[in-house]
């Protein structure tokens, strides 16, 4: 039982290696380098990437920015609550809301066009998950998370919130068009 | 103190079990069962919640079994048996009395309390905020309290195993260098105690925000900090069951580690770079920068992978090379086809073993990895990593180490055998399903901690596909029949100890008996001399094990490319 005994020979540093094992340390060694080798490999010949432009910003100064986008640049609205559904300038400054238990406001946008995307959360923590393209982000209350998006597919999408808000957390769900 | 009984040595494994540490160790282990008992019934209702056709809780409910499940699985189960182990690993290994039984105690004490107050937290109805906790969700001040209680306790115990290895080192009780398994508890201890400090710097002021002393607490530090806690404690887990692995190995094969020097130095790495693996919870927040995700993912996470592969690998390879000299040399793998299927001791650890690497290693390496995190964040298939490696991983390791502890620490038979027997497979290829389906439905976009995946009652609903609607099912399924099999481990553990025949082999002793010297001849020649290739089986699977990890992983990246452009 000698996993459970003191090693039996004192010097047990200086025993050499069996090649199984040096051979392991090895692969496992090149291919720890290769995992971490694709991520700035990534950053710089890949498409996806958080630019991790992130801004502190109180609750009213978002809502106040994502009205004054609203008020411009609403097309329509939808459903009984009557959301409004904005269509942006292609490159403009697209804000989303996330609170208990609602994205707002809707949002359409166009295919192979980049709009920068604002997201911040008004009250508790609430998790941004694009479907079904599962583009899953996390929403902080107080911070605001700026990322450049461009669609590559026509349609209609869900934004799903799927980190836990509390009771409404199943209900918090919306739409985004991309025409 | 000068007690004839003091000591108890275990005739057929040869163990010494100074009383204090003996009763400590069942207090711990029991204790643990009842919360895994606990937390297996709540598993059930949260399973059977998410399978979509049956859809069994109200919302209210699953959101508060949920955040029990999770506290009194990951949490209250675990870390009372890691206290149990460390004591074992200590006193009873090194055959020495235990530091300070009284204060040992009083972290016990603390400990239980604390699990009882949170749970009464939760089940009050005012405290549904899942394990996390994340601010600005509140939840009742006792909630936070017991928690801290519970770490204080677990620190405590941390520090009278930091104190037994001291007692053993004075009192001489073994000569040279700590045996491996305890040197592997010990980097567990050092882990455990880095964590639970991270865990009090954020959970005191957390709980002092909760009666109104603090104003504010910034939501992305809170997330920082309680994943230094969150994530480190992971490790604690994986180092407590390679050493279990390491033990198990030795206890029903007599096999030694490969090499000492490749072994504790893979220990070491889990020591040195863990600290911040916390950032590959943050992966998808705002406000931190690309450098810190990846040299905190990277540098410090990619060393600790590397440490998991080599154990990977030494833990089987040692197992080989024990069987090999048994005379089972034929083939790859007839080592393997002649272990001792039918004890659960060995089939829940090889069970452990493989569902670890291959479920949960690989999944976890992927899901680390900064921009692939981004298509799996928060969906179901984080649960789904992390049952494989928590419950396949630690959780069946510890059973399997329990059918060894019944009749050797608690002095019974064990009950009912046929279904000992068959309780490593229920549960551990159970879970196997369960793990691959909640990955499976995650890559489909189903969200984690979630009630109603149709969005009944919403105005614009989204209406997942049919497949993950048969994902989720299977979830539902599988986690059923592995609850069977946990279920099949309660009763067998709690029935051997109410039914199972008294085991009367043992005498006793005012002292322990130091441990001897090894004979130093034994080890030489042998697998050893560096040229040799000790273990070809062990190798062509990890070879497999290689395969799969490089092709799931790039699958994943191919899989990113095609989504929306983000930049
Ligand atoms: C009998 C076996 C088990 C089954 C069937 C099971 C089932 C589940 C299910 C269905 C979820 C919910 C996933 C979600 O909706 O997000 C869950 C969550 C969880 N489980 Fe288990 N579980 C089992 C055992 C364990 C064990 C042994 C542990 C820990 C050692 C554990 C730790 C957790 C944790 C930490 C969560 C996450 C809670 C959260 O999101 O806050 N589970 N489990
Ligand atoms: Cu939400
Ligand atoms: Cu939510």
């Amino acid at each position: 039982m000698s996993a459970l005994l003191p090693p039996a020979r004192r010097v047990w540093w200086k025993e050499p290696l069996d090649r199984v094992e040096l051979a392991w340390i090895l692969i496992a060694f090149a291919w720890s380098a290769i995992l971490f080798f694709m991520m700035p490999y990534w950053h710089v010949f890949g498409k996806q990437n958080l630019s991790n432009e992130a801004y502190r910003i109180s609750a009213e100064e978002f809502t106040k920015r994502t009205q004054t986008m609203v008020d411009k640049y609403t097309v329509r609205t939808e459903t009984d609550e009557k959301i409004p559904v904005v269509h942006p300038p292609e490159g403009s400054d697209v804000y989303l809301i996330a609170r208990l238990w609602q994205w707002w406001p809707l949002l359409e946008l166009e295919n192979g066009k980049s709009y920068r995307l604002h997201l911040s959360a008004l009250d508790y923590q609430h998790g941004f998950s694009l479907q079904p393209s599962n583009i899953n982000l996390q929403v902080v209350p107080g911070y605001e998370m700026v990322i450049t998006v461009t669609p590559n597919q026509a349609g209609s999408y869900s934004i799903v919130c799927n980190e836990y808000c509390g009771i409404g957390h199943h209900k918090m769900v919306s739409r985004l068009y991309v025409k | 103190m000068n007690d004839s009984r003091n000591f108890r040595i275990d005739t057929p494994t040869g163990l010494q079990y100074h009383r204090d540490a003996e009763l400590l160790i069942k207090a711990n282990a029991f204790f643990g069962v009842v919360f895994l008992l606990i937390g297996g019934v709540l598993a059930l209702l949260v399973s059977l919640t998410r399978w979509p056709s049956v859809h069994l809780l109200p919302a209210d409910w699953f959101y508060l079994t949920l955040t029990a499940h999770g506290l009194d699985m990951l949490v209250f189960w675990i870390i009372f048996f890691e206290i149990a182990v460390l004591y074992f690993c200590s006193s009873t290994l090194l055959r020495c009395r235990l530091a300070t039984p009284r204060i040992a105690w009083l972290g016990f004490a603390l400990m239980l309390i604390g699990a009882v107050t949170t749970n009464v937290a939760i089940f009050r109805g005012d405290s549904s905020v899942m394990m996390t906790s994340y601010v600005p969700m509140g939840a009742h001040p006792s909630f936070y309290l017991g928690l801290i209680l519970f770490a204080v306790g677990a620190l405590i115990g941390c520090f009278v195993f930091l104190g037994t290895l001291v007692v053993a080192k004075n009192d001489k009780t073994y000569e040279g260098s700590l045996p491996l398994v305890t040197f592997g508890a010990l980097t567990a201890s050092i882990i455990a105690i880095f964590t639970i400090a991270s865990g009090a710097i954020i959970l005191i002021p957390t709980f002092l925000w909760s009666i109104g002393y603090i104003h504010q607490i910034d939501p992305l530090m809170y997330r920082t900090i309680w994943w230094a806690f969150g994530h480190s404690s992971q490790q604690i887990n994986v180092a407590a069951h390679v050493s279990v692995w390491y033990a198990i190995a030795a206890i029903v094969f007599g096999a030694k580690p490969m090499s000492e020097k490749v072994s504790r130095t893979a220990f070491l790495l889990y020591i040195a770079f863990l600290q911040l693996a916390s950032a590959h919870h943050l992966l998808s927040d705002p406000g931190l920068s690309s450098e810190w995700k990846i040299f905190n993912t990277s540098y410090f996470m990619y060393f600790a992978v590397l440490a998991s592969m080599v154990h990977g690998l030494t833990v089987p390879g040692a197992i080989e090379v024990a069987q090999r000299k048994k005379g089972y040399t034929k083939g790859l793998y007839e080592w393997l086809r002649r272990a001792p299927w039918s004890n659960p001791v060995f089939s829940g650890m090889f069970i452990s073993l493989i569902g670890f690497g291959f479920l949960g290693g690989i999944s976890g390496v992927m899901m680390g990895t900064e921009q692939l995190n981004m298509i799996i964040h928060n969906t179901i298939y984080v649960p789904g990593h992390f049952h494989a490696t928590v419950v396949i991983g630690t959780t069946l390791a510890f059973m399997s180490l329990t059918y060894f502890l019944i009749p050797s620490l608690f002095r019974r038979e064990v009950w009912l055998p046929g279904v000992a027997k068959w309780q490593p497979y229920v549960f551990g290829f159970g879970m196997y399903a369960f793990a691959l389906v909640m990955m499976g439905a995650g890559t489909l976009g189903v969200p984690r901690r979630h009630w109603d995946m149709s969005f009944a009652g919403t105005a614009l609903p989204h209406e997942f596909p049919g497949s993950a609607y048969l994902m989720m099912g299977l979830v539902g399924i599988s986690g059923v029949l592995a609850v069977i099999g946990g279920g099949m481990y309660i009763l067998v553990t709690v029935g051997s100890l109410l039914f199972g025949r008294k085991v009367e082999s043992s005498t006793f002793a005012q002292k322990g008996t130091p441990i001897p010297r090894a004979p130093v001849a034994a080890t030489i020649g042998g697998h050893h001399g560096g040229a040799g290739f000790a273990a070809p089986g062990t190798f062509t699977l990890a070879i497999v094990f290689l395969v799969a990890f490089v092709l799931y992983y790039f699958i994943n990246w191919k899989y990113l490319s095609t989504v929306w452009g983000i930049s």
